[in-house]
């Protein structure tokens, strides 16, 4: 499928979503409440994205984005969806039954970034200790013991 | 004395009270390394398996935004210690793809011989690894002896034996060793009249066949849903080398297989490994007398700004997709880098394979996954 093609694919599951084309792949953004009925047809639809290869957040200091790349086994063709959320309170629906190597890696996304997954079967901190204060790879975040800022 | 039927007879009418609970590891022979693995038996039969990560974990991501390109690569070493030349290489081409810097094709050469070494004695440690776990010694010390002599081809070549850091961006830090090819011309020769020696010690080994095969059994579609890559998927009969399907340096120009195998099992995770030896070996032999002459290192800028937007790169190591996924803001060091370690999805996939199974098939089912535990923790 050409770029056009999943475009046009893309709006009618998401009619919000919003496209970027300046990377290597197609970037797709949607609010995280159209996000699992989308990555639900993404699996499940014509296109069979049955790889997801990365699953990670970036803290941009005033939102959260929640980044999925997806591929396909088949037809080998990359994208990229995207979600923002807030930083106050970031809550997205979980993607653990849809793509099973989804439970660690949002387990990891849980304490590394505070954001909460919902629906996830056993949503606990994957390789902090359980008592540990605070979220590591967010911008703010301050060590005075662990120093590793230069 | 209880005869053997008697103890792993299945305790599943005792309910909650016939389990237990047992914690393998953080210091366990056969995690090597600092997994912990929390296991619920009932009698012998595994019913869950948890890991408990975080033993060796350093927050490389975290670090690495804090470094600049020049500098976050050498951290990468010390993620997959085993495949350390193939995590420089993937973290130099993402800054190369995002500068657009041309790389000499001597350094292309030389990156993939480098490492296709690397897999080499990664999965050679490995073999005599994971055989000693299974209670045969004698093949750690066998593959240890041709891993000896790759390791003294680092040494020479990059003045490390383990964490090299050879690899920049634009090509290479220095030019080869004089001996170079001639070492490694010596290595193949002895690699390939002591190979047979793997298959008649492991490979054909009774023993060692009743304690793998049908053990431990993965199928494709779970392989991919649980994003396996590498070896572990490849013996389910998922075609997922990156070589293949995504060539970077000069994987277009060699002529290799990629090892597939259907049965899913221990065994067939074990023969893909052995296997995938003798393509590099392959690989390597086409290009050692071909090495062009000229400069080993592009020009580059002194200091390394990647433009705004985001990059991903992928390659093979010798566990499986190695991903490097960096968000840029324009400056000198990464706004967010992640390292997309095959071992952690490979890790995540070892509850569902080893449910059902009996405690003892539990190293048969672990050593296969190849599990390098800094790589996972990161």
């Amino acid at each position: 499928m050409t770029n056009e093609e999943i475009k046009e694919y893309i709006t009618t599951l998401a009619p919000a979503a919003t496209f970027d084309e300046t990377g290597e792949w197609l970037n797709i953004l949607v609010t995280a409440e159209e996000l699992k009925p989308l990555m639900l047809a993404l699996r499940n639809g014509k296109m069979q994205m049955n790889y997801l290869f990365c699953l990670t957040c970036v803290d941009f200091k005033t939102h959260l984005t929640m980044v999925y790349h997806l591929s396909a086994t088949t037809h080998r063709q990359s994208i990229v969806i995207k979600a923002n959320l807030n930083r106050e309170q970031p809550v997205v629906e979980t993607i653990c039954d849809i793509w099973r190597t989804a439970e660690f890696l949002e387990r990891e996304v849980f304490e590394m970034f505070g954001v909460h997954f919902s629906n996830h079967p056993d949503l606990r901190k994957l390789i902090l200790e359980d008592d540990f204060k605070g979220y590591p790879l967010r911008k703010d975040f301050e060590d005075p013991i662990n120093m590793i800022k230069l | 004395m209880y005869n053997q039927t008697e103890i792993i007879k299945d305790t599943s009418e005792l309910g909650a009270d016939g389990e237990l609970v047992i914690n393998m590891g953080p210091q366990h022979p056969a995690t090597h390394g600092v997994l912990h693995l929390v296991v619920t038996l009932n009698g012998e039969t595994i019913k869950k398996i948890e890991p408990h990560l975080g033993y060796i974990h350093r927050s490389i991501e975290k670090m690495c935004e804090s470094l600049t390109y020049r500098q976050f690569i050498y951290v990468t070493s010390r993620m997959d210690y085993l495949s350390s030349h193939i995590n420089n290489l993937g973290c130099a081409l993402l800054v190369e793809k995002g500068m657009q810097i041309e790389v000499p094709d001597r350094a292309k050469y030389v990156r993939v011989i480098l490492s296709e070494l690397t897999r080499i004695a990664s999965h050679e440690l490995w073999l005599g690894a994971m055989a000693m776990d299974l209670g045969a010694f004698t093949p750690f010390f066998y593959a240890f002896r041709e891993r000896e002599m790759i390791t003294d081809i680092m040494e020479d070549t990059c003045g490390a034996r383990l964490t090299m850091n050879y690899i920049v961006p634009g090509g290479l830090m220095y030019d080869l060793h004089p001996d170079f090819q001639k070492k490694v011309k010596a290595f193949i020769t002895q690699f390939k009249s002591k190979v047979t020696e793997y298959e008649d010690l492991v490979t054909n080994n009774v023993i060692f066949q009743s304690r793998t095969k049908g053990v431990g059994i993965l199928s494709a579609e779970d392989a991919i849903s649980y994003g396996c890559t590498g070896p572990v998927a490849r013996a389910s009969g998922v075609s997922c080398d990156i070589r293949k399907i995504y060539p970077y340096e000069v994987y277009d120009k060699v002529e290799f297989d990629e090892v597939l195998e259907t049965a899913g099992d221990s065994f067939a995770r074990y023969m893909v490994r052995v296997k995938e030896m003798n393509q590099s070996i392959r690989i390597i032999e086409q290009l050692i007398d071909n090495i062009p002459e000229g400069d080993f290192v592009g020009k580059t800028k002194n200091v390394l700004k990647l433009p705004k937007g985001e990059f991903y790169t992928r390659v093979e190591t010798a566990r499986g997709e190695f991903g490097v996924y960096v968000v840029s803001e324009g400056g000198t060091t990464p706004h967010r880098i992640k390292f997309r370690s095959p071992g952690f999805s490979n890790l995540s996939v070892l509850n569902h394979i080893s449910v059902g199974s009996k405690i003892g098939d539990l190293m048969a089912s672990m050593g296969t996954l190849d599990l390098v535990i800094p790589d996972i923790d990161r």
